[in-house]
């Protein structure tokens, strides 16, 4: 069982986000970058696999050189080779074009499944593994939170939480699977792991490389353009409810809910 | 001058904060409070390869530094230190005597499963009336045939009374001294062995989840082999190792000294006291600025002393500067974080008071303060640096 793992690298999520001075993007400096947590869970599962039916782990990323950290770590969790697309074109690339060089960079791998995140924690599209799935013309399932492959690594099932209850959907292989929080817990990377991630197979890619259009992705290339970012509005005053009994301040805090708050 | 830490070593750093954060740092109070060994966090780390890191891949360890080793100390103990004490005995200390001055069937026999960490090492050179002064031991070896027999008591010695603890690594008088010394020679002595009393568990200020005990051995036999390097070196084979074992307190003092200010800077901004959060006034802002500069100047201490044990050059001024600003500032920077934390912090709930009380015993252990002055009167002396 050959797995693919799509691996995006965003900022960490307790890093403080400020907005650029052209308004349109964030500021990079000082940021500490990591693996997108959707990913994590993408790389956890493909590895399960290879344990349970042998093959390969390949992690496949796209961005400037300081992704490679984050492929390493893959590496270092047991993943056997890192692909990065690395092009200064691709900078400002939407997800569309994201998806393009993705699925030309995996288009000529042996693959059975590929994993991507439902969406990066960095700007929240939940565009690239529909795109990616599409380009490629595999099935794709989106926001899973279990993956049952059979026994003869035929096919696949995958589950969905909907609504309390769960969908579970069937498809032959290959196929493209998104990530959902409770797939499973990843684990940490060992430290042998660490220490032989360097030495595992790590290539580079550029957009001549994949033979794609500097024109078509890149700032020039989006689809979608960013007119503006803001930060979210400061939370106002929290409010104390005052009251000589607890039933006293309940029945306060239903009143402030209906006629200040308005929530019923 | 290069200050980047290689790939391997940010790796290293990341996934040991995840851990420290996800699996010790939320039982830490637990610990403290029963005083159970973690037996299932001991095995995850060990699992995960912390008690090998600077050990090669041959006798079961990574192949990797000691720096790495010392910024995994440092992440571990930024969750509990007690971690990180079991770390600094059992690879610095006695892995790294084993991998030094080790045989190759004892390195077989006792450094492969210590490195992977299924067993566990402890090292005892003070006695009752042998600490600052530990030339002055008495525990004594006499070989009889192809056994040595062991008499003696070893006392505070960490990590023996964990059930997965294999090995203690001694100090004993092997020729009496007729004038002056005497010879000092190392063993090791399994806890298997016939005659080997574990005595009783230390009650402690704090720290009570790293396994402290006495040691008693009474008629104690061990095979000839067990002799550990040069029979005449003894002495200087113990304060080699624990050379680098000052390099492993400075980092434990560093990972606790940067919880407290993580802790104190969380609570400071959540704490309102006249209408505003502490944060705001000037006098709490002081303590964490101040908290801060010593925890920069104490990591990079230890970097730059584990740096250069890693280059094999000379640095047994570099660790003692380590060990002793480290300590000593960890004192401070805790007890600046109960107070900001006012009287929340003399809580035992509240993580600050479990760093404060742990925080003294780091001037005390692997040489004092007052050594460490000693040592550090004794290089100037010498014209170190
Ligand atoms: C929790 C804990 C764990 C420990 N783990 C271990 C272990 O695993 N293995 C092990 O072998 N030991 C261990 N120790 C022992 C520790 O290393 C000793 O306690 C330490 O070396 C000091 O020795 P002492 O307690 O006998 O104090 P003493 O040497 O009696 O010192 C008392 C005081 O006198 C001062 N002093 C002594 N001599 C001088 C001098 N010449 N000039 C100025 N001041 C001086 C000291 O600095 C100190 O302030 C542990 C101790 C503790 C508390």
């Amino acid at each position: 069982m050959n797995v693919i793992v799509c691996l995006k690298q965003v900022p960490d999520t307790e890093t403080q986000i400020k907005i650029a001075p052209d308004g349109k993007s964030i500021v990079t400096d000082d940021i500490k970058w990591v693996m997108n947590p959707y990913d994590e869970y993408g790389v956890e599962e493909a590895l399960r696999l290879k344990e349970k039916f042998g093959g390969e782990v390949t992690v496949v990323s796209l961005g400037p050189k300081r992704v490679t950290e984050s492929i390493r770590t893959a590496l270092a969790m047991g993943a056997d080779k890192g692909i990065l697309i690395s092009d200064d074109a691709l900078e400002g690339s939407d997800s569309l074009a994201t998806a393009k060089a993705l699925a030309a960079a995996i288009k000529d791998l042996d693959y059975d499944l590929i994993f991507t995140g439902q969406r990066g924690v960095d700007d929240d599209m939940g565009v690239v593994g529909a795109s990616l799935a599409e380009f490629l013309d595999v099935p794709q399932f989106s926001v899973i939170v279990k993956v049952e492959v059979a026994e003869d690594g035929k096919s696949v099932k995958a589950h969905r939480p909907v609504e309390g209850q769960v969908l579970v959907v069937e498809s032959s292989l290959p196929a493209l699977i998104t990530t959902q929080k409770g797939l499973n817990e990843p684990r940490y990377a060992t430290l042998p792991g660490i220490m032989k991630a360097k030495k595992k197979p790590f290539e580079e890619k550029t957009l001549a490389d994949l033979g794609l259009d500097p024109a078509k992705v890149g700032e020039g290339g989006r689809k979608v353009k960013i007119l503006e970012l803001t930060p979210p509005p400061k939370r106002g005053e929290g409010k104390i409810i005052e009251g000589e009994t607890p039933q006293e301040k309940a029945a306060e805090l239903a009143k402030l809910l209906h006629e200040e708050a308005k929530v019923f | 001058m290069n200050f980047d830490l290689t790939e391997e070593h940010k790796m290293i750093r990341d996934m040991c904060r995840s851990f420290s954060q996800e699996i010790i740092f939320p039982r830490a109070e637990e610990i403290e409070r029963t005083g159970e060994y973690p037996y299932d966090i001991i095995s995850q780390m060990a699992e995960l390869g912390m008690m090998g890191i600077p050990i090669s891949e041959q006798y079961g360890g990574s192949g990797g530094d000691w720096l790495g080793m010392h910024l995994c100390i440092e992440e571990i103990s930024r969750g509990d230190p007690t971690f990180g004490a079991l770390l600094d005995v059992t690879t610095s200390v006695v892995a790294q005597a084993l991998a030094v001055f080790g045989t190759e069937d004892q390195k077989r026999k006792w450094l492969i499963p210590i490195a992977k960490g299924e067993e566990i090492g402890a090292f005892g050179l003070t006695e009752p009336d042998a600490g600052s002064d530990a030339a002055s031991i008495r525990t004594r070896a006499i070989l009889d045939g192809n056994e040595w027999v062991v008499n003696g008591t070893k006392q505070f010695v960490t990590n023996i009374g964990l059930d997965n603890a294999s090995i203690i690594i001694i100090a004993a008088v092997t020729k009496k001294p007729v004038k002056g010394r005497g010879r000092i020679s190392t063993f090791v002595v399994p806890k298997d062995s016939p005659g080997f009393v574990l005595g009783k568990r230390y009650e402690k200020i704090g720290w009570h989840g790293s396994a402290t005990h006495e040691v008693i051995f009474d008629n104690c036999r061990i095979p000839e082999d067990n002799l550990l390097g040069d029979s005449a070196k003894g002495f200087a084979q113990h304060l080699s190792v624990l050379q680098t074992g000052r390099i492993s307190i400075a980092a434990m003092a560093v990972g606790a000294a940067q919880a407290c200010l993580d802790e104190s800077l969380r609570y400071a901004g959540e704490r309102v006291q006249f209408g505003k959060p502490i944060l705001s006034f000037q006098a709490i802002q002081f303590k964490l600025a101040d908290m801060s500069v010593a925890i920069e100047l104490a990591r990079n201490q230890y970097l730059k002393a584990a740096w250069l044990k890693d280059q094999g050059r000379k640095h047994s001024f570099e660790a003692t500067v380590a060990k002793l600003f480290a300590s000593e500032m960890l004192e401070k920077v805790a007890s600046d974080a109960v107070q900001i934390h006012g009287g929340y912090g003399y809580m035992a709930e509240y993580p600050v008071s479990r760093y404060y009380r742990g925080a003294k015993v780091l001037q005390i252990v692997e040489g004092t303060s007052e050594v460490m002055r000693i040592i550090l009167a004794r290089e100037l002396a010498q014209g170190t640096p």
